[in-house]
């Protein structure tokens, strides 16, 4: 086992290369750092030297890949993209426009993300999964009909409008807790439940459907006419042979967001006020802060490509066939 | 010499072109993938969906054919000079919804403005609701008039929808009856069981209901703000089908974007295997691990720079706004090329392994013949059904993307945009509901019929249907 | 041969069982009848078997018997009686107390049929323990395990004990039918429905599974509703017999009066289809045309439009089943023997005896085909399998080799090998005396003329999305037999015209044809471009018997026309016997003997071949009967020594060691075996 995860780590790297470099193109060559300054400057306060200032004051003003001028090894690091790239693979981020050191900043904004990410994943996917084993158990019936089509609907309802109807009903006419804001400790739970009650509902149409097609895949196969034949009740049927195989699936496409959660959300971490890595995004992204945005791609990557490892190890531990290869 | 110069915006030709392309691939597939249409064809809810995304489209293509409105000569002048206001077809329709502009926020159907001013009175200035310059206007001093004239004018019309409906029904019907040598009563009876070979029970539903809903709104239009005012006046209801064309560029020039990579990548990466699908896997992996909002993001902040350096390359503000348009069109090609790529992959593993690509191969058949005439045609529906479901997430995505401040160009009218510039005003007591609640119908109206005209695609084009 | 019990009371008994489809769709709903009017009895410790082409509806009918069937299918007449209960109006509960305990099924899919993700001792022990609360008994772990491994033994698993923790996907298919079968015989059902229990296994296997079912009918006194197609199996394992057509039940009989008069016209056309019936030379009596669609059954006689001795009665009143004897019956106006006596009649059309011509056409010499095997991180090459392990054939012109073998021995790769859509890994091909070289493309073009391909599925060779004029003609264009479509489209006619088909069907597409016409249909796309030789991968081991006839029928007539030479692949005896001169057995990429058709059938050399001769359920029996153990290995790690000899029954100590070398004997045969010298 640990040799096989040894062997995914290896894997992992060149992936991790492949996303610095196409960072590093997005961020400075499709630009010139003397676009962004101009740009970050506004239109009154570009002079040559003011450039040259912002430059040097974010280390943006040395060559890209290779500085001839340095000696030695320095040559390669003392590059921007030695500075800016590859120091993100040891957790140095530099720092942010409003000076903030972001390796920090990332490390206290994780928990409040990860308060509000982390019960609307467990939730979200108790209830859907329950819901789709529903309208799979009931198939072809009149449940199942408008379960489906009830789906759809909220399917269809983009994301803002659960946030801002969710917020206007619950918070401003009823006044059930605080519109938006978080707390720190037991008192935290007044801000958390309403962004973790929409983000379940938001979420609910698609992975419900999603769900419940994974069961019906499951639902005709052959092995549940066997089931059937040996004279079990239709609901051990289901529970012992249609889900144990359809949580396969499930699981594994699950799995692969775990350690995206840490992320948080944008619009819900936004539109609640909550100091999380989302809002702190959607911050930079207002700000145009491009260190932000690009080490929050980079950190990005490296949890999807844990999820990844994570998603081949568990299904070795669910899918007997993997395992025993 | 003309009264106007017509303007070729990019996101116009290509919407055009998509147009075209999607009736050529409609006409090319007709043979091969007759049943898969003729599935689609007797599915009720898809004809009726259709139907709706095609009032849809209609509303998109009238504002997708751009041209500047030549001024009126000054004095002395005698060159042509054409305005800087890029406008379109629909703008022309519609000119009175969007010159009548009030001074702020209106209420749907207010004669009044939603703020309190200082009025003149002959009895000096108070602090009151003032009257609007345009909505209700005709009535004059009897703005208690108002109810029962909004009710007359619903009535009429939808007298009038119901006879139109019922004309339209009867043609139908009568024009069904003669091709088929059948009585009108058992063809009718035939069109409402949903027993004919085509749904048209789904057309005229769908008929009845857009005609119901906007035939009033037509006809309220002309007096009232049907919708409201937003923030500057602005009819809301001019706004939201304005949008309507930004959500169909989102939705379908990126596909126009993704579908080229994906296919010929995805095929590539499966059918010739070796070092290509190595590389080709490597790079959508690399693509699929950036969160895909971040990417785009990322991608959307540089092109921001690249617009905002280069000022000199745009005309008018509708060019610029239409280039960032189509700029994030191609990003979100870009970034959502992957998944059909894979899907593609692994369905070109499986089928070169098929027994009529090895005879195919085995009489020598060129590797391009075999993509293009088995692995193409056999991959087609895999491709529909891809496009069609990806549509409703683009629209979806626009919306998201554009709150976030990477979207369209604010000046843009869009779904986003609008829900973004409403938003503030729900704090406001009382709240200002309107243009969140007609961008929400709106939206979901347009993503709901795109969502059940996916799933009927989907289902008529299962090859196990076959 | 197994005897007839001898009790008397039925222990199941149908009576006018319909069955129909639910059609769903734009319009009212429709119903179309799948089976009409079934009637049978199956005493206890008796076999019936239900004879019938794929389509005719047996597997709906012994599910409808479990009430097990799907959704869209609905019982719209009948009585179900078993043990004198009527099963069709139980409650659910009821029904499902019976399932497994009254009657047990198992089904043709061992692959499918058992759920991958839970051990086979829980799969088992669970019809032991649902059965035991039924009963009101309790069960504990223990008990429910040593049961399991006693289940396990029975059905010829060894070491039961560590096997009933595995995974499904650990055994191989034989071995999973294997564990249906003890699952359908954990709760000792009275009653066993076997499905097309062996369809899907390899002669040897399903001469193994056979014999277990027989030895556990007889241990248990269990009645059996054996489902197939293969007469052989029903000569072998059947007391009454009941032949279905079209979705109704056309005879029922005792074996006995089965195979010595079969009475209805269908189940003559049948034995007369068969190619092991027919003296060699000679050619089959084939039925014309196809099975009714069932949306489409004709009110009177369903077999009217294929029969020879139809009447005009016959089209329009519908025979009803007549008895015969105590328990027989037959529907038809006209049964008897068939006009003319004889059960089976032979066309006297014998086959031209073909000289062996001096330079063979086609030299195959150790050729070897390698996949490797790649793992992990990079994709090391970390072994390979030798699916092709050193063949060497020769093919004569205008004659048939037969290349013989269980699924998986390598003879699909041989034929793609050639035909260069697999990389050699070793060997020479010469065509007519010149060296092929693989990397030469105007060889391998100009070779593509000369030799051609037909695969195995019908359903799978022919593009759903091409007409049928443009799949012949696709081989034309690419080879330059034909200039252009429009020069190409009268040769295409021709070609229809050779293999029975009109040229009408040019412009149709392969969906609207039926399994034995698109196999036509790609008979012809290979001769199109006009070849010397046609290499046949199993082209009728997807077909029924009857379309099977039609096939092979087609093809000796074209042999005989167009002095083609055919490297036939075939699983089946019967065909090899009735189509080839030459042939080759094949064993885990090796040919294990080769010779001519007469010599090695009849006095086979080499201990596989006999076993697999024997293997062959046959309706005229007759041959020693030698088992195999065990089942074919991976030929990833074939054995060490004599590939063969962990399943040989007459290994020798050097057999272990080395593989013996091919050696000729009298008789032009040719055999690896360190027995044969
Ligand atoms: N689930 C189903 N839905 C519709 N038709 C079916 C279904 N299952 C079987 N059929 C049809 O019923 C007929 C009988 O099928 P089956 O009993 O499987 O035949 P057999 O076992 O003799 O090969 C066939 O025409 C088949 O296509
Ligand atoms: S009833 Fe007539 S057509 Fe039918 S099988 Fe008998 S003889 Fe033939
Ligand atoms: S060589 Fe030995 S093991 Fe092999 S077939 Fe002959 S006797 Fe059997
Ligand atoms: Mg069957």
């Amino acid at each position: 086992m640990l040799a096989y995860i040894f062997r995914r780590l290896l894997y992992a790297v060149p992936i991790l290369i492949g996303v610095n470099l196409l960072t590093f193109a997005l961020f400075f060559v499709v630009n010139t750092p003397d676009d962004m300054a101009r740009m970050q400057l506004g239109v009154k306060h570009v002079t040559p030297e003011a450039i040259q200032k912002w430059k040097a004051e974010r280390g943006y003003d040395r060559p890209l890949f290779w500085n001839p001028e340095a000696a030695g090894l320095a040559r390669a690091t003392d590059t921007i993209f030695f500075d800016k790239s590859v120091r993100m693979f040891v957790g140095d981020f530099g720092r942010a426009e409003d000076g903030r050191d972001i390796a920090r900043e990332i490390r206290t904004r994780m928990g409040p993300s990860l308060a509000i990410a982390l019960p609307t994943f467990l939730l979200g996917l108790c209830v859907s999964i329950s819901l789709a084993l529903i309208l799979a158990f009931f198939r072809a019936s009149a449940l199942d009909f408008w379960g489906v089509v009830s789906c759809v609907a909220l399917m269809s309802i983009s994301g803002l409008f659960y946030i801002i109807g969710g917020q206007y009903l619950v918070a401003k006419v009823w006044k059930l807790v605080p519109i938006s804001g978080f707390g720190e400790g037991l008192d935290a739970w007044r801000f958390l439940v309403l962004p973790v009650l929409i983000g379940v509902v938001a979420g609910l149409g698609s992975s419900t459907r999603w769900y419940r097609t994974l069961f019906l895949e499951e639902v005709n196969k052959d092995y549940v006419r066997t089931a059937r034949a040996k004279g079990l009740p239709e609901t051990r049927v289901f529970f012992r042979h249609i889900l144990k195989n359809a949580m396969i699936p499930i699981l594994t496409g699950v799995v692969v967001v775990i350690p995206l959660l840490f992320m948080g959300s944008l619009l819900t971490e936004s539109f609640f006020g909550i100091p999380g890595l989302g809002s702190y995004t959607i911050d930079a992204i207002n700000a145009q802060d491009f260190a932000v945005v690009r080490s929050m791609v980079f950190i990005g990557s490296v949890l999807y490509i844990v999820g990844l490892m994570l998603t081949d190890i568990s299904y070795t531990l669910v899918d007997p066939r993997i395992r025993f290869e | 010499m003309m009264s106007f110069q017509p303007v070729l915006l990019w996101t116009d030709v290509l919407l055009w072109l998509l147009l075209g392309c999607g009736v050529g691939l409609g006409i090319v597939s007709a043979h091969t993938l007759r049943q898969a249409w003729s599935r689609l064809g007797k599915n009720t809810v898809a004809m009726a969906t259709a139907t709706l995304l095609s009032a849809f489209l209609l509303v998109g293509l009238l504002d997708s054919l751009h041209y500047r409105e030549r001024l009126p000569p000054a004095p002395g002048e005698v060159r042509v000079v054409y305005g800087v206001e890029v406008r379109s077809v629909l703008d022309g329709l519609l000119r009175q919804l969007r010159e009548q502009s009030e001074k702020t926020y209106s209420a749907p159907f207010a004669t009044r403005l939603y703020a309190k001013e200082t009025l003149e009175t002959p009895a000096g200035p108070v602090q009151g609701y003032p009257r609007l310059k345009y909505g209700g206007a005709h009535l004059g001093e009897h703005e208690a008039k108002r109810d029962k004239d909004v009710l007359q004018r619903a009535f009429a019309s939808g007298v009038l929808a119901f006879l139109l409906w019922l004309g339209l029904a009867a043609g139908l019907t009568a024009l069904l009856a003669r091709r088929q040598g059948a009585s009108h009563h058992e063809t009718w009876q035939a069109i409402w069981q949903g027993e004919t070979a085509f749904a048209w029970r789904g057309v005229l539903l769908a008929l009845g209901g857009l005609l119901l809903v906007f035939l009033p709104m037509a006809l309220w239009a002309g007096d009232y703000h049907v919708l409201g005012t937003d923030k500057v006046g602005q009819d809301v209801f001019y706004q939201v089908l304005k949008s309507i064309r930004t959500a169909l560029v989102i939705g379908l020039v990126t596909t126009l974007v993704m579908l080229p990579l994906a296919v010929v990548l995805g095929i590539v990466a499966g059918y010739f295997r070796g070092w290509a699908d190595d590389l080709i896997q490597y790079v959508y992996t690399v693509l699929n691990s950036i969160p895909g909002v971040l990417l785009i993001a990322a991608a959307v902040l540089m092109m921001q720079v690249l617009i905002d350096t280069h000022p000199q390359w745009f005309a008018t503000a509708a060019e610029r706004a239409d280039l960032r348009l189509l700029a994030l069109c191609v990003i979100l090609g870009m970034t959502s090329w992957t998944g059909l790529a894979r899907l593609l992959r692994g369905e070109s593993l499986k089928l070169r392994e098929l027994e009529y690509i090895q005879a195919a191969r085995a009489f020598g058949v060129s590797s391009a013949r075999i993509i293009g005439r088995h692995l193409l045609p056999n991959l087609m529906h895999i491709v529909v059904i891809a496009l069609v479901m990806d549509f409703s997430s683009l629209v979806l995505a626009e919306a998201v993307l554009s709150y976030v401040g990477i979207g369209v160009d604010p000046s843009m009218i869009s779904f986003g945009t609008m829900i973004n510039n409403a938003r503030m005003e729900l704090g406001r007591e009382p709240v200002v509901w309107w243009s969140l609640a007609a961008a929400f119908v709106f939206m979901f109206v347009l993503v709901l019929s795109a969502n059940l005209f996916a799933d009927a695609v989907r289902d008529a084009f299962d090859p196990r249907l076959d | 041969m197994p005897s007839t019990p001898v009790s008397t009371e039925a222990l199941l008994a149908v009576r006018g069982l319909s069955l129909a489809i639910q059609k769903t769709g734009p319009g009212r709903p429709r119903q179309v009848p799948a089976v009409t009017d079934l009637g049978f009895a199956i005493k206890p410790g008796e076999t019936l078997a239900l004879v019938g082409e794929s389509g005719c509806g047996k597997s709906l009918s012994a599910l409808a018997l479990m009430r097990l069937l799907p959704p869209a299918i609905r019982i719209t007449a009948g009585q179900v009686r078993f043990q004198g209960r009527e099963l069709l109006d139980l409650p659910e509960a009821a029904m499902r107390e019976l399932r497994g305990r009254g009657m047990a099924m198992i089904f043709q899919e061992p692959a499918t049929s058992l759920n991958p993700v839970l051990t086979v001792g829980a799969q088992i022990g669970e019809v032991l323990l649902r059965h035991a609360a039924l009963e009101g008994r309790n069960l504990d772990g223990r008990a429910v395990r040593e049961r399991v491994e006693a289940l396990l033994r029975q059905v010829g698993i060894a070491d039961p004990a560590r096997r009933l923790d595995e995974y499904p996907f650990q055994f191989s298919g034989g071995m999973k039918q294997r564990v249906m079968i003890a699952i359908a015989l954990a709760a000792e059902p009275q009653l066993l429905i076997a499905d097309e229990p062996t369809t899907a296994l390899d002669v040897t296997v399903q001469a193994q599974i056979l014999d277990l079912l027989a030895k556990l009918q007889a241990e248990r006194g269990m009645a059996m509703l054996l489902i197939t197609h293969d007469l052989g199996i029903v000569a072998r394992m059947a007391h009454r017999v009941g032949v279905m057509y079209a979705g109704q039940l056309v005879e029922l009989a005792s074996r006995e009066a089965f195979f010595q008069a079969p009475a209805h016209p269908y189940s003559q056309a049948l034995f007369a289809a068969l190619p092991e019936a027919v003296a060699r030379g000679q050619r089959l009596k084939a039925l014309a045309g196809q099975v009714p669609a069932l949306a489409a059954m004709p009110a009177a006689c369903r077999f009217a439009a294929r029969c020879e001795r139809r009447q005009p009665v016959c089209e329009t009143e519908a025979p009803g089943l007549m008895p015969v004897g105590d328990e027989g019956g037959v529907r038809c106006h006209f049964p008897g023997p068939r006009p003319g006596s004889a059960a089976v009649e032979i066309l006297p059309v014998p086959l031209p005896a073909l000289p062996v011509a001096a330079r063979p056409l086609l030299e195959i010499e150790a050729l070897k085909v390698h996949f490797p095997i790649r793992k992990g991180f990079l994709q090391r090459v970390c072994g390979h399998v030798r699916a092709v392990d050193g063949v060497s054939l020769e093919l004569s012109p205008g004659r048939t080799l037969a290349l013989v073998g269980e699924s998986g021995c390598g003879k699909t790769t041989v034929a793609k090998a050639l035909m260069q859509l697999l990389p050699r890994s070793g060997g020479e091909v010469r065509w007519q005396g010149t060296l092929i070289e693989a990397k030469d493309k105007r060889q391998i073009q100009a070779l593509r003329r000369k030799m051609q391909m037909v695969f195995q599925d019908p359903f799978a060779s022919l593009n759903p999305r091409m007409r049928v004029g443009d799949i012949l003609l696709e081989g034309m264009l690419a080879l330059g037999v034909a200039a252009s479509a429009e020069a190409g489209r009268p040769a295409c006619v021709a070609l229809l015209e050779q293999v029975g088909m009109k040229a009408e069907a040019l412009e149709r597409y392969p969906h609207e044809f039926s399994g034995g016409q698109r196999q036509r249909i790609a008979i012809a796309r290979a001769l199109a471009v006009a070849p010397q030789l046609l290499l046949c991968d199993e082209p009728t081991s997807a077909l029924d018997v009857s379309v099977q006839a039609q096939i092979l029928n087609l093809l000796r007539d074209l042999q005989a026309e167009l002095k083609v030479a055919y490297l036939f692949i075939t699983h089946n005896f019967a065909v090899v016997e009735y189509l080839a001169q030459e042939v080759a057995v094949m064993y885990l990429g090796r040919v294990v003997e080769q010779g001519p058709v007469e010599q090695v059938l009849t006095a086979p050399a080499h201990p596989y071949t006999e076993a697999l001769l024997s293997a062959v359920p046959r309706i005229s029996g007759g041959r020693p009967i030698l088992r195999l153990q065990g089942e074919t290995p991976s030929p990833a790690h074939p054995p060490e020594g004599c590939h063969f000899h962990p399943r040989c029954p007459k290994a020798l100590e050097q057999c272990r060691n080395a593989y013996p070398p091919l050696r000729p004997l009298p008789g032009g045969v040719q055999v690896a075996c360190h027995l044969a010298c």
